[in-house]
């Protein structure tokens, strides 16, 4: 208990400095923000003025974090301006967030059920030609960049076999099939690095695990080989893929804000890219807090499940 | 079984080799590079001469149409990497694109290497306060996704461009400043997992029975112990490095024209995959082989230095 | 006599032989490993005849080849490793049947309690799965019969509050009782023959005698076959029938127990004996350590394996191999030695050699 509370405390302090860096990142504009964010207000620069005013430009860095924490929390995410007009950020937030967490998700699940049965059949035939095949191919595939696969699927599945839609995006209540076959390319660009990573991890793993005296015990009572590699290798192995699986959540935030704006998928990245292009700095500052305070909070929460599902930490906790 | 959980990249590159893994190459490795290392150096090589020395190479303008716009490469009668949409020779755009697109990485990786070395050095030789707010300091870093850090810095630190009002930094700068602090926690953990190991050692204790002072101990004892692993690291990094300048193109918040980099050559490139993918394809290939041999090379640092670590 | 290599598919029962009849037959078994070194000859023609309810020691150094052997008879092997001979268990020639054939064996025909309970059982399973896993498997139990077969054996194995230890994880039990668990691991499903490998080395003195006196009551009661593996003579000396003594992976002497400690004949089982510690002497004196180290596996000597160590050993010890031969005055007390250690000397020894394993205790 001890433990989970000084975490808790830590957790506190990163959201604390995390988002104090977020709000500071307006004071960083070259120039007059209000300008920079708002190029196209009226003569009597009202906008501008509410700009300041919204934001506490005009007072101390630790009162604009104050407010600027106190609306956060309360789901207020500031302003996105546009010549056209004026709406919330949350409101985009609101629609883009889901899509980035499905794609995120679906990645997850996808990169897992091919990385592991592929590493339990490296580890099981370790040495061999395949193996050493799987791990050059792995090897090739960390150093592949996540916008690069899909631009090659891209260019491959959809402009020259016209098999998959190369861009859009379709809600899974709007359509099923047509809301995985949007994601079919997004999730595989995205997958290809992450199986690569789990795949080598998890079977050098096994690799040692499988010279542990509890395997031969396993094999000595008759079971078949697939509990053996499933249950009795797998089972300690899978605490280190958890904390790589949680580790590389960040990797995969920022590969899936590249993909989207380049599969024009309307995700948290599509909304960052649009609202950089367009110096949208209060919308940038929301979205960046918001990716912070999930991918901590992901990592502390996986920190707490890897100590419930050890026996042999549990028991000290 | 490891409980401890393996230090990853956000490439999710491992970057501490699991230690069978190492023992299970020695036998390989012992007997010299490989033909696989002589040519990740080659490749690295001709990309870093290529680009040193780009001026006095008999390259075309890589900024003016000097050919038929979207030649197709490996033709007779024209550029032999084709040229783009406007024509512009591709060779020349891709060396003059890999400049930059090096000079970024190794300049940011620099950055990471001297503050975050130095750092983690710190945090993993001294294990008291000053330890602790280190590691703090790592952690609070890395608490927002790598990608999403570098992109928030360069895009507020770059500003309008249009605007002049205030201070702008060179838009080279700006990459290095973002993707240099990005890579800082990186390399400190690197190097304090590594330095921990190191500074307990018996050596280091007997230097310190001698009256050796710490800035002596860990320069002279422990750094050139811990080098080995941070020059992997830094090899990783630099890969890393490329990889993310291509994301933050895609994102628009690259090198503005005339300049370009490997990154913003994919960026604009994107609307000529239906016409002429070749656009696409050769500074992917560049950004996917630099990547590559940078990587295999760590990897074959790290794994020597391993051996040599359990020879010990 | 039949042959699983035929068939891999079909999968042939065992006999069961009544008591005091040929459970195991090993002829000339030999396990080579391919390692960088070079070929590692661990096990090299070894013959054994187990009858039902009875107990072969098997005595040697460290490195001697016994869980080799032990692991060879029963198949399990890495995949470095190279068997030739025969292996016939219940009348099945089981050498070079395919894993999924032994599947069968394992565990319902033959057992093995490992060294060290620390590392044998999975830190991360609990107790419970560990056993009924093979109860499913091989006695296709429900659920609840195999939650209650699990309790009557950890009951018969002598674990306190069983109910409550099946719920517990290896780390969270001592060594004893971790090795309880182990013994009952190896029994769920009944077999016929249980190897013991130095199920006793890795526990605190003072639970060694308790395992091996429960080892051997179950051992007796379930009329198995047994082959207990020691490094220790004083831990077969009365638990064992037979005794085997190896080194560098041959049998240099086997008898049965009584012949043995009567009439050592072979001068590295008289070294052994020799470096047993007893209760007279003084707590702290140093044993007779035999000195030097046993041949490398990868590059044997010619001659006797023993000869660099042996005191008797003479010019033709180093040129010429003894064969394990029966003693002149008892055909089955086999020996490999040219000049064995001469009765009057054996004699003088037996006066201070253990009769029973109770001195140990
Ligand atoms: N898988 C293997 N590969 C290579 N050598 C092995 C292997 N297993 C055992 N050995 C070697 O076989 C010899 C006998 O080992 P072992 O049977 O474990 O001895 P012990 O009598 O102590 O049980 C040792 O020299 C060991 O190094
Ligand atoms: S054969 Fe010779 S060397 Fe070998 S044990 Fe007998 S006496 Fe000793
Ligand atoms: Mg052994």
């Amino acid at each position: 208990m001890r433990v989970i509370g000084r975490r808790i405390i830590q957790l506190v302090v990163v959201f604390v400095v995390v988002t104090f860096f977020t709000v500071l990142l307006i004071s960083l504009v070259p120039g007059k923000p209000e300008i920079v964010v708002i190029p196209f207000d009226n003569p009597q620069h009202t906008q501008r003025a509410a700009f300041r005013k919204e934001n506490n430009l005009d007072r101390p860095l630790v009162i604009q974090w104050e407010k600027w924490a106190g609306k956060f929390v309360k789901g207020d995410f500031g302003n996105y301006y546009q010549s056209t007009g004026t709406d919330p950020v949350a409101k985009r937030i609101k629609s883009s967030a889901p899509v980035s967490a499905l794609l995120i998700l679906y990645t997850q699940v996808f990169s897992l059920a091919v990385a592991i049965p592929v590493a339990i059949w490296a580890a099981y035939k370790s040495g061999s030609r395949l193996d050493k095949l799987l791990n050059a191919t792995a090897f090739a595939f960390i150093s592949l960049p996540a916008f690069a696969v899909a631009l090659i699927l891209g260019y491959f599945l959809g402009v020259k076999y016209n098999l998959l839609p190369t861009s859009g995006y379709v809600r899974i209540t709007d359509n099923p099939v047509e809301h995985f076959k949007t994601m079919v390319i997004p999730v595989l660009s995205l997958s290809l690095g992450q199986i690569a990573v789990y795949m080598r991890l998890l079977r050098s793993d096994l690799v040692s695990t499988l010279q542990e005296d509890f395997i031969l015990m396993a094999k000595a009572k008759g079971i078949s080989n697939r509990r053996v590699l499933w249950r009795h290798a797998l089972r300690p192995s899978s605490l280190t893929l958890l904390t790589v699986a949680g580790l590389s959540i960040g990797t995969l935030i920022g590969g899936t804000l590249v993909v989207e704006v380049l599969l024009g998928i309307p995700g948290m990245g599509y909304l960052i890219g649009q609202a950089v292009l367009a110096r949208q700095y209060v919308a940038l500052q929301s979205s960046v807090a918001l990716i912070a305070i999930v991918f901590v909070l992901l990592n502390f929460l996986i920190d707490y499940l890897y100590t419930v599902l050890d026996p042999r930490i549990r028991e000290r906790t | 079984m490891t409980t401890v959980p393996p230090e990853v990249s956000p490439l999710g590159l491992t970057l501490e080799a699991a230690p069978h893994a190492a023992a299970e190459s020695t036998a390989t490795r012992k007997k010299g590079l490989g033909i696989a290392s002589w040519l990740a150096i080659a490749w690295l090589t001709i990309m870093v001469g290529s680009a040193a020395l780009a001026d006095v190479l008999p390259l075309k303008d890589p900024n003016a149409g000097v050919a038929p716009k979207r030649f197709a490469p490996f033709q007779s009668g024209g550029p032999i990497l084709g040229a783009d949409a406007n024509g512009r020779d591709m060779l020349s755009r891709t060396i003059y694109g890999g400049r930059i697109s090096l000079i970024i990485a190794v300049c940011s990786i620099l950055v990471g290497l001297f503050i975050g070395g130095f750092l983690g050095l710190l945090a993993g030789y001294f294990r008291n306060w000053l330890g602790n707010i280190l590691v703090g300091l790592f952690d609070i870093l890395l608490a927002i996704p790598q990608l999403v850090l570098a992109l928030s810095l360069v895009s507020v630190l770059k500003g309008d461009p249009n605007i002049p009002e205030g201070f702008h930094l060179p838009i080279i700068l700006v990459l290095i400043i973002a993707l240099g602090l990005v890579s800082i926690p990186i390399l400190a953990r690197i190097t304090r997992a590594s330095t921990l190991s190191w500074s307990q050692r018996d050596f280091v204790t007997a230097a310190r029975a001698q009256g050796a002072g710490h800035g002596r101990i860990l320069f002279r004892e422990v750094l050139p112990n811990v080098a080995p692993a941070m020059f992997s690291i830094t090899l990783l990094g630099m890969a890393i490095a490329i990889v993310a300048e291509g994301g933050l193109a895609i994102l628009g918040v690259s090198v503005e024209p005339p300049q370009s980099t490997w990154g913003t050559m994919i960026a604009t490139g994107k609307s000529e995959l239906d016409g002429a993918p070749f656009i696409l394809w050769i500074p992917i290939a560049a950004v996917f082989l630099t990547a590559v041999s940078l990587n295999y090379l760590g990897d074959v640092i790290r794994d020597r230095f391993d051996v040599r670590e359990s020879a010990l | 006599m039949t042959d699983l290599t035929a068939d891999p598919a079909e999968i042939v029962e065992p006999a069961d032989p009544a008591v005091g009849e040929v459970l195991l037959q090993v002829t000339d078994l030999s396990t080579s490993f391919t390692s960088d070194r070079g070929t590692v000859r661990a096990v090299r023609d070894v013959s054994i005849t187990l009858r039902r309810g009875r107990t072969l020691g098997v005595v040697g150094e460290s490195g001697s080849g016994k869980s080799v052997l032990a692991r060879s008879i029963m198949g399990l092997m890495p995949s470095n490793a190279t068997r030739t001979g025969s292996v016939e268990f219940g009348g099945v020639e089981i050498l070079n049947a395919p894993p999924k054939a032994m599947r069968k064996f394992w565990g319902e025909q033959m057992a093995m309690v490992f060294q060290d309970p620390m590392t044998a059982l999975n830190p991360v399973l609990r107790v419970e799965q560990q056993i009924t896993e093979s109860l499913h498997e091989h006695l296709d139990l429900t659920k609840d019969q195999a939650h209650d077969t699990a309790l009557a054996l950890l009951t018969s194995v002598g674990i306190p509050e069983p109910a409550r230890r099946l719920r517990m994880y290896p780390h969270e039990m001592s060594g004893g009782m971790r090795q309880r668990i182990m013994i009952a691991i190896a029994l769920a499903c009944g077999p016929k023959m249980l190897f013991a490998d130095e199920p006793t080395t890795a526990l605190d003195v003072t639970v060694q005698a308790q395992i091996l006196d429960l080892l051997q009551a179950l051992q007796r009661d379930r009329q198995m076959a047994m082959i207990l593996v020691t490094h220790d003579l004083g831990v077969v000396a009365g638990r064992a029938h037979d005794i085997a003594v190896m080194y560098a992976g041959q049998i240099v002497e086997q008898a049965s127990a009584e012949a043995l400690f009567a009439r050592v004949r072979h001068p590295y089982t008289e070294a052994l004996l020799k470096s047993i510690p007893k209760l007279e002497m003084a707590k702290h004196t140093r044993l007779e350590a035999i000195g030097g180290r046993p041949p490398d596996l990868v590059d044997l000597p010619v001659g006797c394996k023993f000869a660099a160590r042996c005191p008797y050993a003479q010019d033709r010890c180093r040129e010429e191999e003894p064969e394990l031969l029966p003693d002149p005055d008892d055909a089955s007390h086999l020996v490999r030695c040219f000049f064995p250690v001469s009765v009057a000397a054996s004699a003088a020894l037996q006066a201070t050699a253990p009769v029973a394993g109770e001195e140990l205790a």
